[in-house]
């Protein structure tokens, strides 16, 4: 792949300290003017007992209150933005599936810097001028598919605004028009290489597609493995949500983690239950601050997305803090006897092991004054034998494995092919029967 | 004598310890008009396997596997016994002495005889050994 300069070098690539002192500048001016001109912070400050002039140090981030998902919903519409309905030249609203939907106003500078983000990050996966772009994403309420072609267009690569759906209609047009990345779910990516098998096309020899910009739902390394090996592309991870504009970061071509530009976001990661700030590499709650945000600056907004900090240089020689892959929603974390459980990293020891299904059903259970945690698993059609010594091996390994991997004992029950939940949620794929 | 003929494709379904699971298998049985010969239970920590012998074991597969039960074929002997002090022991010492082990077993008394249903590991030489000692086997198909 050949190296392409930095979309932005001047900022990608400043020194640490004074990426530091501007994100202090940046931070201080957003904090007074939200206190001068706008009700809602300036409650807020107030009554967490801070005042702007307490911004003494970038570190006294953490004096400030939280932001949650509920106070966007409370201010629905447009309560808490900053910004006047003439100023405004967009809105995206998130789909709620909760309760309220969200709305997200942008003003014109709030679209260039987000489009700025996302030419600086699909830049750094060697993205350019030339590159044909096919967003999947859905185009509409959703920021997906406008966020990534206001990007891609940006840097002045050619956008094929394709959207979800027709998906023969877009292979033919991944080979007419010479697409040569693709931005969408990797789950839609999937569905769009099987179907151009039954139509006869392989997408590594009959296509130029190179890369895909992949996110807006969980995936893993092994799905990136299969994605690239199958495809013959490179698979970036991309990140954002919708409060803070929408996907804004991916990964360089490292693919070492997500580069979060720090002139836009400030970033923490947080203990989910105490809400204490956590070390770089220390596991918990992503909390961003958006720093130019002009409509609706999140400041310390919990995101409810588990990831960790990582501060070390990166060896693409751009200085701004990445994040690890997503590892789970806070929301579906468990606590069992006092360690942090994810159904995620259940989902990922168990697609290691052969001998059981993908599926599974987690039940918590207080026996005594203890947790218990059970885990129900399916046979696999080859591993099953009709000898019970062989059952209890098989249910014996994935105890262990289970144990190894998430530091708690497990109890494995092995249970009928097609008995468990075939959909994602966290409601029937866990149980947490203890009264508390 | 063909040997391969005495040996018998039982079918094996995993099943849920749980109210129901057993009667689940034997009405989709009776629905497809199969007829269990004979059927034992092995149960463990929360789980089970049914193991049956039928008249159309490739009718019974199939039918269990589209209701999304997991099931396998295994090969079995059937050896009849002299329904009378001893009967089990001679078997027993005919494998026991040629070195054959028995992983399980399992019995029904039919008409005319008891039959013993045997999973060994070296099932061929299982049926020469019982043969060469005189002992009677049965045979596929097998009539009900």
């Amino acid at each position: 792949m050949p190296e392409m300069p930095p979309w932005n070098p001047r900022i990608e690539e400043m020194p640490i300290d004074e990426l530091q002192r501007l994100q202090f500048k940046l931070l201080k001016s957003q904090i007074y003017r939200l206190y001068s001109f706008n009700e809602f912070y300036k409650r807020r400050m107030k009554e967490h007992g801070v005042h702007p002039d307490d911004i003494r140090t970038l570190g006294d981030l953490a004096k400030l209150p939280f932001m949650y998902k509920s106070d966007l919903r409370d201010g629905y519409p447009d309560r808490i933005f900053t910004a006047e309905r003439s100023e405004l030249v967009r809105y995206h609203v998130s789909s709620g599936t909760t309760g309220k939907p969200t709305v997200v106003g942008y003003t014109e500078r709030d679209i260039a810097n987000w489009s700025e983000s996302l030419a600086r990050a699909f830049s750094s996966c060697g993205l350019g001028r030339g590159d044909v772009v096919q967003v999947s994403y859905g185009y509409g309420l959703f920021t997906g598919g406008l966020g990534a072609h206001y990007g891609a267009e940006r840097l002045g690569a050619t956008v094929l605004p394709t959207s979800v759906g027709n998906t023969e209609r877009q292979v033919e047009l991944m080979q007419d028009l010479h697409v040569t990345a693709i931005a969408c779910t990797p789950s839609y990516l999937l569905h769009i290489a099987e179907v151009a098998e039954k139509m006869g096309v392989s997408i590594r020899n009959d296509t130029d597609l190179r890369m895909g910009f992949l996110g807006a739902e969980a995936w893993s390394e092994q799905m990136r493995t299969r994605i690239q090996d199958w495809l013959g592309i490179r698979a970036y991870d991309i990140y954002g949500t919708s409060e803070l504009s929408g996907p804004m970061f991916t990964e360089c071509s490292e693919q070492k983690g997500i580069h979060v530009w720090g002139d836009l976001a400030l970033l923490e990661v947080v203990d989910p239950a105490t809400g204490e700030v956590l070390e770089p590499g220390e596991e918990g709650e992503l909390t961003v601050t958006m720093l130019q945000k002009e409509a609706l600056p999140m400041v310390r907004y919990r995101t409810g997305d588990l990831t960790a900090i990582d501060t070390d240089p990166c060896t693409c020689g751009r200085t701004h803090p990445r994040i690890g892959r997503i590892r789970g929603r806070v929301d579906d974390m468990l606590i069992i006897r006092g360690i942090n459980v994810f159904p995620s990293q259940v989902e990922h020891t168990l697609l290691g092991i052969p001998d059981v299904g993908k599926h599974f059903q987690i039940v918590v259970d207080r026996k005594g004054a203890l947790d218990s945690m059970l885990v129900r698993v399916e046979v696999s059609e080859e591993a099953f034998s009709d000898k019970i010594p062989d059952l209890m091996e098989i249910k014996r390994k994935v105890e262990h494995r289970l144990r190894s991997s998430l530091n708690v004992s497990v109890e494995v029950e092995l249970v009928e092919p097609g008995s468990l939940p075939r959909f994602e949620g966290k409601s029937r794929k866990v149980i947490d029967r203890r009264s508390l | 004598m063909e040997k391969s003929s005495y040996i018998i494709k039982q079918i094996s379904v995993f099943s849920e310890n749980r109210p129901g699971r057993l009667a689940a298998i034997a009405a989709a049985l009776r629905d497809a008009e199969i007829n269990i010969l004979a059927f034992s239970i092995a149960e463990a920590d929360g789980f089970g396997v049914v193991r049956a012998l039928v008249d159309r074991p490739d009718d019974a597969y199939r039918t269990l596997t589209d209701l999304g039960f997991r099931v396998s074929f295994t090969d079995v002997i059937g050896v009849k016994m002299r329904d009378e002090p001893g009967g089990l022991s001679e078997i027993a010492s005919v494998l026991g002495d040629a070195g054959i082990n028995i992983e399980y077993a399992y019995a029904y008394s039919g008409k005319d005889a008891a039959v013993l249903i045997l999973r060994v590991d070296q099932v061929e030489d299982a049926v020469r050994k019982i043969l060469d000692h005189g002992g009677e086997l049965l045979r596929l198909p097998i009539k009900s």
